[in-house]
């Protein structure tokens, strides 16, 4: 008996620390008009990372095709987008929900290494 | 007639830029005889030879760094347009007709201005589509009583003309709803009509992260898929661009306001800085086809003539001017 108590144990702490690796990295972002903070982040290669995005004001967008995000942003809820790069590089992510005469200036830096 | 020749017609007979001839060359000799007796056993309709221009966010009220002369560039080109002879037909402006304001009342003064500098061209047949600065923080709601319905279509001398909103959602994007509209749009067409799309985004992905681009541009293009004859012309990224996708052609017309970078030169989206001792170079229309005299076997020598010029300055004929 004691050494299937041992047994199991093993595997609920194996399983616990699996299940701690595996859980993403959270960034918490803010969108307000007409900007992103923080509006320059850096993620690793292959890293899985949750990006977890409020709108403080208004209705915006967080969009950058190469990664793969696409989030409406609305200040009722927070949005949020769990993704993997696996590609190294510089990509701008925009507000692609026009809020203003400064929205063309709303975007943030993901650098990939 | 063989698929080649046909597309090397009508590649020169749209243009790039702002004043465009349709099919001058079809207006005589022979090859012309033929291909008005193409298109007329294909589309029961014989093109007829006549000039259009383009222009393009001319941002009315903006006020900045960029362009401190303000409405000057849309003035100057209306000026230019109006010296012309023959006079062109139809302006199509392709959106950024205003600036946006949120102060009260302000943003339906710039309409109103804008109306006011426009009434001054000859041409009375001016057709709009809106830009985002226009019509994306009110859904189009003020555009429409100044301009009407943000999407539509007409014809005009055998050429079939659609006006496609990708602004007014707020997201760059034209929506099922427009999209099932266009669907019966051109149902009713053989395949071989020529279709002019107008629209303010590039209906493909030139920069998405510039925001040049329309989420669902695709699905358009898809809809245009069987139509061999389609130009699309459009205004946003305040630069001259040819895009050829499949075998339509899309033509960008620079802004009457301040002009971007190309993208293949920089990271950043900034507006190039103004030159106060040339404060038009980079704005304006761009002649691309001289009424009609342009000849069918000098199509890709004239373009290539006309590409990447620098203006109105440097190709127009003498005694316009500018």
């Amino acid at each position: 008996m004691k050494r299937l108590m041992l047994i199991f144990s093993i595997f609920v702490v194996a399983a616990v620390m699996v299940a701690q690796e595996s859980q993403p990295r959270i960034i918490a972002i803010s969108a307000k008009r007409f900007e992103f903070t923080p509006n320059e982040i850096t993620l690793e290669r292959g890293e899985r990372v949750t990006l977890r995005v409020k709108a403080e004001d208004r209705d915006h967008g967080f969009f950058q095709k190469e990664l793969g995000l696409d989030l409406d942003l609305s200040p009722e809820r927070v949005a949020e987008v769990t993704i993997t790069p696996q590609a190294s590089g510089r990509f701008v992510a925009i507000c692609d929900n026009f809020c203003g005469s400064g929205h063309g200036n709303m975007k943030m830096v993901i650098n990939v290494e | 007639m063989d698929r080649r020749e046909f597309l090397k017609i009508s590649g020169m007979s749209f243009g790039a830029g702002a004043l465009i001839s349709f099919a001058p060359a079809i207006a005589a000799g022979s090859p012309a005889a033929r291909v008005r007796n193409w298109f007329r056993r294909q589309n029961g309709e014989e093109p007829a030879p006549f000039t259009f221009a383009q222009l393009s966010d001319a941002h009315v009220g903006f006020a900045g760094p960029p362009n401190p002369t303000g409405t000057k560039a849309l003035e100057r080109a209306i000026d230019v347009i109006n010296g012309l002879n023959p006079q062109p037909e139809l302006i199509l402006f392709t959106g950024d007709l205003t600036h946006e304001s949120e102060t009260p009342g302000e943003h339906a003064k710039r309409m109103k201005l804008f109306q006011s500098i426009t009434s001054r061209l000859r041409a009375k047949k001016i057709m709009r589509v809106p830009g985002e600065h226009d019509a994306a923080l009110d859904g189009g709601v003020l555009y429409r009583q100044f301009f009407g319905e943000t999407h539509y279509s007409f014809d005009h001398r055998g050429v079939h003309f659609i006006a496609l909103d990708n602004v007014s959602h707020g997201k760059p994007m034209v929506g099922a709803e427009q999209v099932a509209w266009l669907q019966r749009d051109v149902a009713r067409f053989p395949h071989t009509a020529p279709i002019i799309v107008f629209t303010h985004r590039p209906l493909f992905d030139l920069r998405p992260d510039w925001e040049w681009f329309t989420r669902d541009g695709s699905e358009v293009l898809n809809v245009l898929a069987p139509y061999e004859n389609v130009t699309i012309l459009y205004g946003h990224i305040h630069r001259h661009d040819v895009h050829q996708s499949e075998h339509m052609t899309h033509y960008a017309s620079r802004s009457l306001i301040f002009a971007f970078p190309d993208p293949a030169t920089t990271a950043d989206k900034k507006p190039l800085a103004f030159d106060k001792e040339n404060p038009f170079n980079n704005l304006g229309i761009q002649i691309v086809a001289d009424k009609g005299a342009v000849r069918v076997d000098d199509v890709e020598l004239t373009l290539r003539e006309f590409s990447g010029t620098n203006g109105v300055q440097q190709i127009a004929k003498p005694g316009i001017i500018i």
